[in-house]
């Protein structure tokens, strides 16, 4: 057995409530950090993770206190140590990563300088050693050409690069433990399997203990070997990566691995029920009864104990742990039906392009736009009634862009956006008739962001039913109430402001409010990527069950392609605002692909640690769509040469429907990617 | 933080009773109690001084010229024989009204234009900004005298001058309030759903930048209290012999070498009542959640 670099003891973290109530937020939390193992610390938000994670490096934030036990690193309590003790220990011994390294790092400085202020800080290293040490770290990162690097600042580089100058600072103290903070969650999937893989590799070449806190357990599940899961600020379940993944033994693990999509399952995942409670909110029982399928009488009494079982190296909080381990891992997804679509065209988007440049004098004179390398150029979808359509692609792709113009809010450059056939929508929000207004909706990504905070859930349905059907007194009342039981939300909820809902009520209002309108076409631009793993199930099975009620069709938008998958009949993948394959979501999923969609695929991170991601391609950031030539002429990994740079690809099509934009034929595509 | 228990069972409130929470968060502070103190006193005697006032205010003796204070003459009396101590209780009631109801035409016009420039942005909204950037480049004080010698020093004249000179301070701040809620999500969610300008200013946007505005609005009475004070100091603002401090400090001034109680009263008069509604601004400001010393929008 290793020796521990930190222990934890019993350790409560609490606040107090403005009646004087003590609150915890952590609850006798005891576990310990081996030497040179990573951790993983897993939750939903507002589980204590983040929270523990920074009692590790003895910080408390402001308004909490310790309210017992201690917090050991190398047996020296850092929760007593005084803030001079603090600050030789920080940086030096136990490091930090924060989770958005844009705002981490000091925009008016330059990379290198920033660095050698934390070699400054942590070493006794001479000027000359410095500078030598700051190309070792940016070399260490894996950052390209690291002279030049160190003269950059924090704003000339991507995400992934800004991330990585953060673990370069990080490891300037040469620290014995390292604290990362969702240290990818903000990044693109190719980005992030990148950087995952540079720490996986930083943890066995140094031999630093990690902690790695995240909600994601498909990162998780590829840099750590064991897993500490967090609920309602309890550790549930602590063991091998493998073991708790494979084989979750508390029914909270076991649900939350269910409610994940995958792209290997077809359909939508299982929902858990229900919501973490909130702090101060727990009764007397376990923490997970209201939500729990496995829960009898003595769970809503009792509280279980963190019970260690040695044949599996795992501690487990909960009574029925035994029926857990008979239940085979073997998932099965709901079968969404696959109702058979009718080509009934609805929306009809034609060499659509749109662009964000500015317009000169002259040409607002002559409503003008003149931009040879638009933003988003030459889309051709058309999308039929009662089908989901999901675009997919990083940051940068055009896909919101796109959402953005459908909805009226972009207008187009070129191109022409029809609408039940015959009627063309206008790219100016004004000159739409109410009727196609209301037959188009928008669900936004963040539900804090698109409800009015001060309005009641009341006020917030009856605007567009107001707006679109005049209702006003019994009958506008009557009407919300039967759209808060659409959402599965009662009535009382009708007073309520956006603050005291929880992250799943709050988006569930944000659909309400698109399907007040009776709408044709939802608009879902990332609907769920705010959301927790098991409240984002609930929304996705909501949205399902609404479609199937009354045949909405959807335009779904999202960076997860296990989402798209289970939730999508028609996919649609963009890069640099060019389409590069549409079809059947079954099919784009398959071989052969489009080079890019293979890079996605690959990217993605199954909560599985025996799957590991293939990185085909590198993680450069184009900032700008070259001019002529494919799109993904710059990263592509089977580029063929100079057809790539200088001819737009032709469209080909797969055996069963999926059209892939590529100059390398298909059939040769099909051998290449098998 | 807050007992999350709490904010789950919270039940909303009506607005009375949500203004009640504000007031009784502004008092628990020492700071706020004294502002809310200072300034309901002010107000409630100017409400009430035409009653107890001792003397008559334009009643001139000139056997009694500048007496010191006494028990007769409280705060003494002026060099026309009039006593400081009725003048200076009445002396709050012009300047009150006045930059009360001129405040609320500035909040009025320069809150609701802030707002509509914000929200439409564009051209109209790089036209207005300019005229109104010229307008806060011209010495105000220069063109009320201008304004004020052309049309009189009537009080119709002098509340909408001074809402409109204090007003254009507010459209910057407005339209600032309103850059921040702007980009969010539930306003475009209403520019989608076909919502008129009006209804989103309305609906949308006032609930959100309505507290920056009115703790603006507050900061604003008391320079324009200042401001009220500094015209009639120069003889436009009210006109003898009614009791003013402004005037009652111009007309004590030269004297003050030797009657300085004819020009302490009105100076405390005036200078209590504006930093009392300087700290209940700041209390305003702290119990709606917006820090003054850290965001300044203009």
């Amino acid at each position: 057995m290793k020796t521990n670099i930190q222990e934890i003891k019993d350790l409560s973290i609490g606040f107090k409530s403005q009646k004087g109530k003590q609150i915890s937020i952590l609850r006798n939390i005891t576990t310990n950090i081996r030497k040179g193992e990573t951790v993983g610390i897993v939750g939903e938000s507002g589980s204590g993770k983040s929270t523990l994670a920074l009692a590790m490096m003895g910080y408390i934030k402001q308004g909490l206190f310790t309210t017992g036990g201690e917090c050991l690193f190398k047996s020296q309590n850092l929760l007593s140590l005084n803030n001079k003790e603090l600050e030789d220990i920080r940086g030096r011994k136990i490091a930090m990563i924060p989770q958005n390294a844009g705002q981490a790092l000091t925009p008016n400085l330059k990379i290198g300088y920033q660095i050698e202020e934390a070699l400054k800080l942590h070493t006794d290293y001479s000027k000359g050693e410095r500078e030598q040490k700051i190309s070792e770290l940016l070399n260490q990162v894996r950052l390209p050409s690291p002279k030049i690097m160190a003269l950059r600042y924090p704003h000339e580089l991507s995400g992934g690069q800004q991330q990585r100058v953060a673990v370069a600072m990080a490891l300037a103290g040469n620290p014995e433990l390292l604290l990362l903070d969702e240290p990818t969650t903000g990044l693109d999937v190719t980005t992030q399997a990148h950087v995952l893989e540079l720490l996986k590799d930083i943890a066995k070449d140094t031999g630093t203990s990690m902690v790695y806190v995240s909600h994601d357990l498909g990162a998780i599940a590829q840099v750590c070997d064991r897993v500490i899961v967090m609920y309602a600020g309890e550790i549930v379940l602590e063991g091998p990566v493998r073991k708790i993944l494979k084989e979750p033994i508390h029914p909270y693990t076991y649900g939350l691995l269910k409610s994940i999509p995958k792209l290997s399952l077809i359909g939508l995942p299982d929902s858990m029920p229900g919501s973490q409670p909130q702090p101060g909110n727990i009764g007397n029982g376990c923490s997970f009864y209201n939500r729990c399928n496995f829960s009898n009488d003595e769970c809503k009494v009792n509280v279980p104990k963190l019970e260690y079982l040695s044949e599996m190296d795992t501690s487990v909080r909960c009574f029925n742990h035994s029926e857990l381990i008979s239940k085979t891992s073997e998932q099965k997804m709901k079968n969404h039906s696959q109702k058979k679509i009718t080509i009934d065209e609805i929306l009809d988007l034609k060499d659509v392009s749109i662009s964000y440049a500015k317009q000169g004098i002259i040409d607002q004179f002559l409503n003008k736009v003149t931009d040879t390398n638009p933003t988003v150029k030459d889309i051709n979808i058309n999308i039929n009634k009662g089908e989901t359509i999901s675009l997919v692609g990083e940051s940068g792709s055009g896909k919101s862009t796109i959402l953005k113009s459908i909805a009226g809010l972009l207008k187009t450059k070129d191109g022409h956006i029809k609408f039940d056939k015959e009627k063309l929508l206008s790219g100016d929000l004004k000159k739409r008739n109410s009727e196609d207004l209301r037959s188009i909706q928008l669900i936004f990504q963040n539900p804090d962001e698109s409800l009015n905070p001060n309005h009641t859930v009341e006020q917030i349905l009856s605007q567009p039913l107001k707006l679109y059907f005049g209702l006003t007194g019994s009958k506008l009342k009557e009407s919300i109430v039967e759209l808060l039981e659409k959402v599965r939300l009662g009535a009382f909820y009708m007073s309520r402001y956006p603050r005291q809902l929880s992250g799943g009520e709050k988006q569930r209002i944000a659909v309400a409010r698109a399907f007040a309108a009776r709408p044709d076409i939802i608009l879902c631009d990332e609907v769920t990527s705010a959301l927790d793993v098991s409240v984002q199930a609930a929304v996705l099975d909501l949205l399902h069950k609404l479609k199937e009620e009354l045949g909405t069709t959807y335009i779904f938008v999202s960076h997860d392609l296990a989402v798209v998958k289970a939730i999508s009949d028609r996919v649609a993948v963009l890069y640099q605002g060019r389409l590069c394959e549409i079809g059947p979501s079954k099919d784009v999923y398959q071989f052969p692909s489009h080079p890019y969609t293979e890079v996605l695929i690959g990217a993605v991170l199954e909560p599985d640690p025996d799957i590991k991601p293939k990185l085909v391609a590198e993680d450069i950031v184009e900032e700008k769509p070259p001019e002529i030539g494919c799109s993904f002429q710059g990263r592509c990994p089977r580029i063929i040469g100079d057809k790539c740079r200088n001819e737009t690809p032709p469209w080909q099509f797969g055996d069963n429907g999926n059209a892939i934009r590529c100059h390398i034929d298909i059939e040769e595509l099909k051998i290449q990617q098998s | 933080m807050e007992n999350s228990k709490d904010i789950f069972n919270e039940k909303p409130k009506s607005s009375f009773a949500k203004a009640f929470d504000v007031i009784s968060t502004m008092a628990s502070k020492p700071s706020g109690f004294i502002g809310l103190a200072i300034l309901v006193f002010h107000i409630i005697l100017a409400i009430t001084s035409p009653w107890f006032a001792p003397y008559d205010y334009k009643a001139i003796n000139p056997s009694l010229m500048l007496n010191a204070p006494s028990s007769e003459f409280w705060f003494g009396t002026d060099s026309l024989g009039r006593d400081v101590f009725t003048r200076t209780i009445l002396g709050g009631r012009t300047a009150l009204t006045i930059t009360f109801f001129g405040s609320i035409i500035a909040l009025l016009w320069g809150g609701l234009l802030g707002i509509f420039c914000g929200l439409v942005g564009g051209r109209i909204d790089d036209i207005v900004m300019r005229i109104v950037d010229a307008f806060l480049s011209i010495p105000w004080i220069l063109a009320m005298l201008l304004i004020v010698s052309l049309l009189g020093t009537t009080t119709e004249v002098l509340i909408p001058a001074l809402g409109f000179f204090y007003g254009k301070g507010i459209v910057r701040v407005a339209r600032a309030a309103t850059h921040d809620v702007i980009a969010k999500d539930f306003i475009v969610s209403a520019k989608a759903r076909g919502h008129s300008n009006l209804s989103i200013i309305w609906n949308e946007i006032l609930p959100n930048v309505r507290d920056a505005i009115l703790v603006e609005g507050a900061m604003r009475w008391s320079w324009m209290l200042l401001g009220f004070s500094s015209l009639s100091f120069l003889g436009f603002g009210v006109s003898p012999p009614t009791p003013d401090w402004g005037l009652m400090i111009s007309n004590a001034r030269g004297l003050m070498s030797f009657a300085w109680w004819a020009v302490i009263a009105p100076i405390v008069g005036l200078s209590s009542l504006i930093i009392g509604i300087n700290l209940t601004a700041d209390a305003f400001a702290k119990a709606l959640g917006i820090d003054r010393s850290t965001k300044a929008p203009v």
